[in-house]
């Protein structure tokens, strides 16, 4: 940027994303958030924010279901850990819950999974569409990056999520999805050939795919989706004494350093 | 997975006090007794060079990474990172919250910390062959999977928004190369015209750190993690005194705000019917 565009825009801040014309009203994307949308439950508020569209009632059943199966209330999860330990160290609530947030962006769980699973089943059911065979497609990524985001998963045999999901799309019917169905045909292929099983990140960006959904739009939407877990966690360890829970004794670290020596 | 619940580490042991399993006596860093010899021995950055190296630093390394965390140590109340701090600050946020929206805009890859990894991976590849820094700097991520970073803007290292370079950055090439044992540091100095020739735009600040994280012998997780603590101690400052000076004198940029899609003035609900 030269500085003649900085300079213009020291001056103007231009968007069509929103503005509060304070003691007035506000307006989101184009629509005055008082009288246009005042009527949206949050969440269809929070989809509307990120992709501009409205979703019919059962696909916000479809998307509310996703985040509420991945709402895990247990403190040996990861980012659940963190907020109880913030919370049984006497952190903040803001503090325990958005560090617990913050760490759900991670490699081999949450949001990067989540965000090249998606990436993969659009551009996989685009190559499909053009004449690739799936099997081919699926061997590539798999010679290439040893993974599918989406199929197995760590520390557990298998997931528990994955029935639940396939139940609830069925019953919403949005099992025929092309994505969805191109997601079980991934599975089908991996299991019978690779030993592996499907999680539920496949399941729910093949939803999220099927709602038109980019990587973008899907990471923004599923970013707070943990949240309902990591807050009885909070409780949990605010209601223990402090600093008491999962607690370390000095002998539990296991060493393999150099040995002790003199500065 | 260990089902010990115990961290396995390289860096850290401690030995326990008689009467309390949970207390430590001695605290070792990968070897040396941190409060027992460390303490009374040590300068801040000998300790940290260890901390990340395993091993204790030689005297100009040392120097070397001292040198750069002064660099660091304030980049200004118009840097991002700082004015997330400030913003946090302002309105009497935890001290914890400035910081990690320091962190959290210091992370990113437009003068941020995901650029000096970029970097650090680039130095590994290219070293001091300027002509693998010159076909690489145009497109410096070679995986191009989907990801939560987006795929880099500029030539990392270098201002996409400058002109010339800056003249502290300029001064803090020049303070690092004289502790530079590697190379780096004297080859990005010597190598600086030609590099910002080819990109177009000015070295920069993440350019430098880079090169003296390289130098130093640090790996890309260790160079990211030290980039974003080191540029804290300027983003607190600027928190408190923002916190002090008070939101009347902090700028608010409504009126700078231009829609351009405002679907109009709406009115407001009428106070006299709602008995108000």
């Amino acid at each position: 940027m030269s500085i003649q565009d900085l300079m213009l825009q020291e001056k103007s801040h231009v968007t069509s994303m929103g503005k509060a014309f304070l003691c007035e009203r506000v307006v989101m994307r184009g629509k005055d958030l008082h009288l246009e949308l005042g009527d949206l439950d949050w969440f269809s508020l929070y989809l509307y924010s990120i992709t501009g569209k409205r979703y019919s009632e059962e696909q916000l059943k479809m998307l509310n279901y996703i985040w509420v199966c991945t709402s895990y209330p247990d403190p040996s999860i990861w980012p659940n850990h963190v907020t109880e330990l913030a919370a049984n160290s006497r952190s903040t609530p803001s503090l325990s819950l958005m560090s617990g947030l913050s760490i759900s962006e991670a490699s081999i769980y949450g949001r990067r999974p989540d965000r090249r699973a998606i990436d993969f089943l659009i551009n996989t059911r685009k190559a499909v569409d053009s004449g690739g065979k799936l099997e081919d497609l699926i061997n590539e990524s798999l010679k290439k990056y040893r993974i599918i985001y989406g199929y197995g998963r760590p520390l557990a045999r298998i997931d528990e999520r994955v029935l639940h999901i396939v139940k609830k799309a069925k019953s919403l019917g949005f099992d025929s999805g092309e994505h969805f169905q191109l997601a079980l045909d991934i599975y089908k292929y991996v299991k019978q050939h690779k030993r592996q099983t499907v999680n539920v990140a496949a399941l729910a960006a093949a939803i999220g795919a099927d709602f038109g959904m980019s990587p973008e739009e899907y990471q923004l939407y599923l970013t707070p989706c943990f949240i309902a877990g990591m807050v009885p966690c909070y409780l949990d360890g605010m209601e223990k004494p402090e600093g008491s829970v999962f607690p370390m004794r000095c002998q539990s670290i296991e060493y393999s350093g150099p040995h002790k020596r003199s500065w | 997975m260990s089902n010990s619940f115990g961290y396995k580490t390289k860096i850290w042991f401690e030995e326990p006090e008689a009467d309390n399993p949970f207390a430590a006596k001695n605290c070792y860093c990968h070897g040396y007794d941190v409060y027992g010899d460390i303490l009374s021995k040590a300068t801040w950055f000998e300790y940290l060079f260890l901390l990340f190296k395993g091993e204790k630093p030689t005297a100009k390394q040392a120097n070397l990474l001292e040198t750069l965390a002064i660099a660091l140590t304030n980049l200004g109340p118009r840097e991002p990172s700082i004015r997330a701090a400030m913003n946090g600050g302002v309105g009497g946020a935890t001290h914890a919250a400035s910081l990690m929206s320091a962190l959290s805009v210091g992370a990113g890859q437009c003068g941020g910390a995901h650029e000096v990894y970029i970097l650090m991976s680039l130095w590994d590849t290219c070293g001091t062959d300027l002509e693998l820094w010159l076909q690489k700097l145009p497109d410096p991520v070679e995986d191009k999977r989907e990801d939560i970073w987006k795929p880099m803007e500029h030539a990392p290292g270098f201002d996409p928004n400058g002109v010339s370079c800056p003249t502290p950055v300029v001064q803090t090439l020049s303070a690092l190369t004289k502790y530079d044992e590697s190379g780096c540091l004297h080859f990005l100095q010597e190598t600086r015209k030609p590099l910002e020739a080819t990109t177009g735009i000015p070295l920069s600040m993440t350019g430098v750190s880079a090169a003296a994280f390289h130098a130093l012998g640090f790996d890309a997780h260790a160079a990211t993690m030290l980039y974003l603590m080191l540029r804290l101690p300027g983003a607190a400052a600027h928190a408190i005194e923002q916190r002090h000076l008070g939101w009347r004198a902090f700028p608010f940029y409504g009126e700078h705000i231009h829609l351009t899609n405002d679907p109009g003035k709406t009115e407001l609900p009428n106070e006299e019917e709602l008995g108000l």
